[in-house]
């Protein structure tokens, strides 16, 4: 492969008036991902890039952003994937930039915390651990994997225009606990996500499925919960035992 | 200047727990230089060690058997005591992180699952697929969340500060606006994990730079044993990504490039589910020997066989190896067998502590990775570390709840605190202005090359004299090295640099540590001092630092039930 040509949004609020693209030159090598051109940069040619990164293995979520058009992790996007010499690096759209390629995920966390983003059982536990079934366990196997990266929350033309939504990130961890055989909350995880910001501000666009780097599909996650907030307006229960 | 009661510095498991435990009582506050999830607990996969006996060959497993299995896997250098205190506290934490949400994996009556993990007797490893570090640390910060722990994030801890043996707190500098503040704690607990990034072709997260036991050792707290560095059999040829030991759990081979399961030449018995060290040193002298594939330039490798396993278990017990597999090396391994080769994973030395995380400076408390109790001696077994980071990461905030709460006298040092905030402004505008000429990417990749290429696998006295001469040339070197980017908001060029000098010295204390120990134990193999030498080598290695370099001294090894015997697998 030739040598790549990468352009990468440039914003530093303390001295910018406005943002700009440096370009870049970039000697390909063989298996180099988005995060290894990064470095390679803040290394040989430009100290003053910033970005986020950490595990360099797709699971801790810290370098989500806006790669050739997509919300991509950097780490886990193989350039050679992209089959262009031309790579086009920015930060996830409709955050606000804290410094080049670094966004400012307050209002993501903000939303994730409101759900209750944690089990909380109906009653006091077992001495043991709580029994839970293989197949119970096994509808949380795709909720669990978030890791938290914001790439769906960037993706989502609901949390373009409104900017109370919650989100599909905020959204599935609802639907983790509320899907979970050990929790106890199920009428209060509704309350606090079937609103006008909340589940019916989806509008099953796909966007946040398109590019979640876990494979996750929130999106039907979200459609189970409007369902399970139809069931209950309808006066057929809570919870998931009640409305299968 | 910022005051907390309690700071815990670093938001990965160890960290989380410890604030935890205070948060109740205590005014705590957890800095992390990242977002607590993006903490290098999160790439954990296998599974963490508990004798729950929920297995069905598993259920006369009990605390003590995992703890003879600790310690023979440390090769007896692991304090005894502390073993049984870990393995004793092991149920119960991973009974409460089950309660507190944490999504195991299941056996078909709906207790947490159970895996066969090296070096263990039993299936002892509970495990949520093989994503087990990112369900428990998510689970964590859950339950921090729930609890309002105040969280300052994308700090980077500088400095700790001590006066007259007492701790008085840390500087700390905000990534995002570079301003560099005091924090006054009674109390600090430093959990910011081990020094993987001083080595190439490291498993760890490009954060885990040893920073912590930097720290510590600048402030004249020893450290313990760190000559003793893991190098997991099985990372992924190229980018090194670990690929967790579930997958050999699961029944995966190892294969040379004749197909031959080689593993039965070195451990017949426990073959590829010997403890790391053991098929680490195998794989390698596959390599050496012409037995491995690939470029041995690149350092050669072997695969990692899952096919016979069949798709279905690989996609229900080990999806992510596989999604890793797939994603850094073009490699399905439902298909085809995985590129694997030796890579450094762990640092089994670090802040001399006890089974509470106390240390010789009152308020100073370490846990998880960056601490040495001692519980993995000289080589750990695998899910043993997320282990260590639940039982003393709550284990040392129950005592520093006791020590905070026995205080007469608080708020003590602010002058110290002053002087070390205006010292840390200097060095960090003295870094700026520099005009030195070393390109500060170079020296960190020609110091971890000379890690793991010179104090590597296999040791050997000459090499390792090598390697320490260049460590102390690069010492000389990093005062020279170049800041090209000069303003304060997110200068990833002065933050990761600002580490470098710790960097160095602590691959200083690790090649001296290894250079001076003349026997092979555990991870610490030389070819030039084959046997294990318990008359003159069971004994923990102590690091103090001096302006000449580290200066060592030995303590003894804790034994209460186990007397050391030669180690078969």
């Amino acid at each position: 492969m030739a040598d790549l040509d990468v352009k990468v949004f440039r914003f530093d609020p303390d001295t910018d008036d406005k943002p700009r693209y440096d370009t870049y030159q970039v000697t390909y090598r063989e298996g180099m991902t988005i995060l290894d051109v990064l470095f390679y940069i803040l290394e040989n040619l430009d100290g003053s890039l910033a970005f986020r990164y950490a595990c360099r293995e797709a699971i801790c979520g810290n370098c989500a952003m806006y790669v050739n058009g997509l919300q991509r992790l950097a780490c886990k996007t193989q350039v050679k994937d992209l089959k262009t010499t031309e790579l086009f690096i920015e930060p996830l759209p409709s955050l606000p930039v804290i410094k080049d390629l670094v966004v400012d995920l307050d209002s993501f966390f903000g939303k994730y915390v409101s759900i209750k983003p944690y089990l909380i059982p109906a009653e006091s536990p077992p001495e043991k651990e709580y029994y839970q079934s293989q197949s119970d366990r096994h509808v949380l196997n795709e909720a669990v994997d978030c890791i938290l990266c914001g790439a769906c929350y960037s993706s989502c033309p609901a949390v373009w225009t409104d900017e109370d939504y919650l989100g599909p990130a905020a959204l599935i961890k609802a639907f983790r606990f509320y899907a979970d055989s050990r929790d106890g909350a199920q009428k209060e995880r509704l309350d606090l996500v079937a609103h006008e910001h909340g589940l019916w501000r989806c509008h099953t666009v796909f966007n946040c499925v398109e590019v979640c780097p876990k494979g996750i599909d929130n999106t039907s996650a979200i459609q189970y919960l409007k369902k399970q907030a139809v069931g209950r307006a309808l006066g057929m229960g809570v919870g998931k035992r009640a409305a299968t | 200047m910022i005051y907390h009661q309690v700071l815990v510095v670093g938001g990965g498991l160890a960290g989380l727990r410890a604030a935890i435990e205070t948060g109740d009582k205590l005014d705590v506050a957890v800095i992390s230089r990242v977002n607590p999830v993006r903490s290098h607990s999160v790439a954990a996969q296998g599974g963490i060690n508990g004798a729950l006996a929920n297995a069905e060959n598993g259920r006369d497993d009990t605390p003590e058997r995992h703890a003879f299995d600790t310690v023979k896997g440390s090769d007896y250098l692991a304090d005894q005591d502390a073993v049984e205190i870990m393995t004793h506290d092991a149920p119960i934490r991973i009974i409460e992180m089950e309660h507190w949400g944490c999504p195991f994996s299941r056996t078909p009556e709906g207790k947490i699952a159970q895996r066969p993990f090296g070096g263990a007797g039993y299936p002892r490893t509970c495990y949520a697929a093989d994503k087990t570090g990112h369900a428990l640390l998510h689970t964590m910060y859950e339950q921090a969340i729930r609890r309002g722990v105040q969280v300052y994030e994308e700090w980077q801890v500088q400095r700790l500060v001590l006066e007259n043996g007492k701790t008085r707190g840390v500087i700390a500098m905000n990534l995002i606006t570079g301003q560099l503040e005091a924090f006054q704690a009674e109390a600090v607990l430093l959990a910011t994990g081990g020094a993987g990034r001083v080595f190439a072709r490291s498993t760890n997260s490009l954060i885990v730079t040893g920073a912590g036991q930097a720290m510590a050792y600048k402030a004249g707290i020893p450290l313990k044993d760190m000559e003793f560095i893991q190098f997991h059999p099985t990372a992924l040829y190229g980018p090194s990504i670990l690929i967790s030991e579930a997958a050999r759990g699961e029944g995966g081979y190892l294969k040379n490039n004749r197909g031959e399961r080689f593993m039965e030449k070195y451990a017949p018995k426990a073959m590829e589910l010997s403890p790391r060290d053991i098929v680490a040193r195998s794989i390698q002298t596959e390599i050496n020997e012409g037995r491995g594939f690939g470029d041995p330039g690149a350092g050669g490798y072997v695969h990692l066989d899952l096919t016979h396993l069949g798709k279905e278990k690989i996609m229900e017990r080990l999806p992510a190896i596989r999604d890793i597999a797939m994603s850094f090396a073009g490699v399905d391994p439902i298909e085809k067998p995985i590129p694997i080769q030796p890579g450094m994973h762990y640092t089994m030395g670090g802040i001399d502590c006890n089974a509470d995380g106390e240390t010789v400076a009152e308020g100073f408390y370490a846990a998880g990775e960056v601490a040495c109790v001692s519980v993995h001696g000289a080589n750990r077994l695998g899910g043993n570390s997320l282990l260590e980071t639940i039982v003393f990461g709550q284990r040392s905030g129950a005592a520093m709840l006791r020590y905070v709460m026995g205080l007469d006298k608080t708020r003590q040092g602010t002058i110290a605190l002053e002087a070390a905030l205006r010292e840390e402004k200097e060095r960090v505008e003295e870094l700026l202005q520099r005009d030195g000429a070393e390109n500060p990417g170079r020296l960190h990749e020609e110091l971890r090359n000379t890690m793991f290429y010179k104090i590597g696998v296999f040791r050997q006295e000459e090499e390792m004299r090598e390697g320490l001469e260049k460590v102390r040339e690069l010492k000389d070197r990093v005062k020279k090295i170049h800041i090209a980017h000069k303003g304060r908001r997110y200068n990833l060029d002065l933050a990761r640099n600002l580490e470098l000098e710790g960097m160095v010295e602590m691959a200083e204390v690790i090649a001296l540590g290894a250079i001076t120990r003349k026997e092979s134990r555990g991870s610490h193999y030389r070819l030039d001092h084959r046997e294990r030498d318990d008359a003159n080598w069971l004994k923990h290695t102590l690091a103090y630092r001096t302006d000449d370099g580290p200066r060592l001294d030995y303590k003894p090894v804790t034994i209460t039930r186990y007397q050391p015997e030669a180690r078969r697998y």
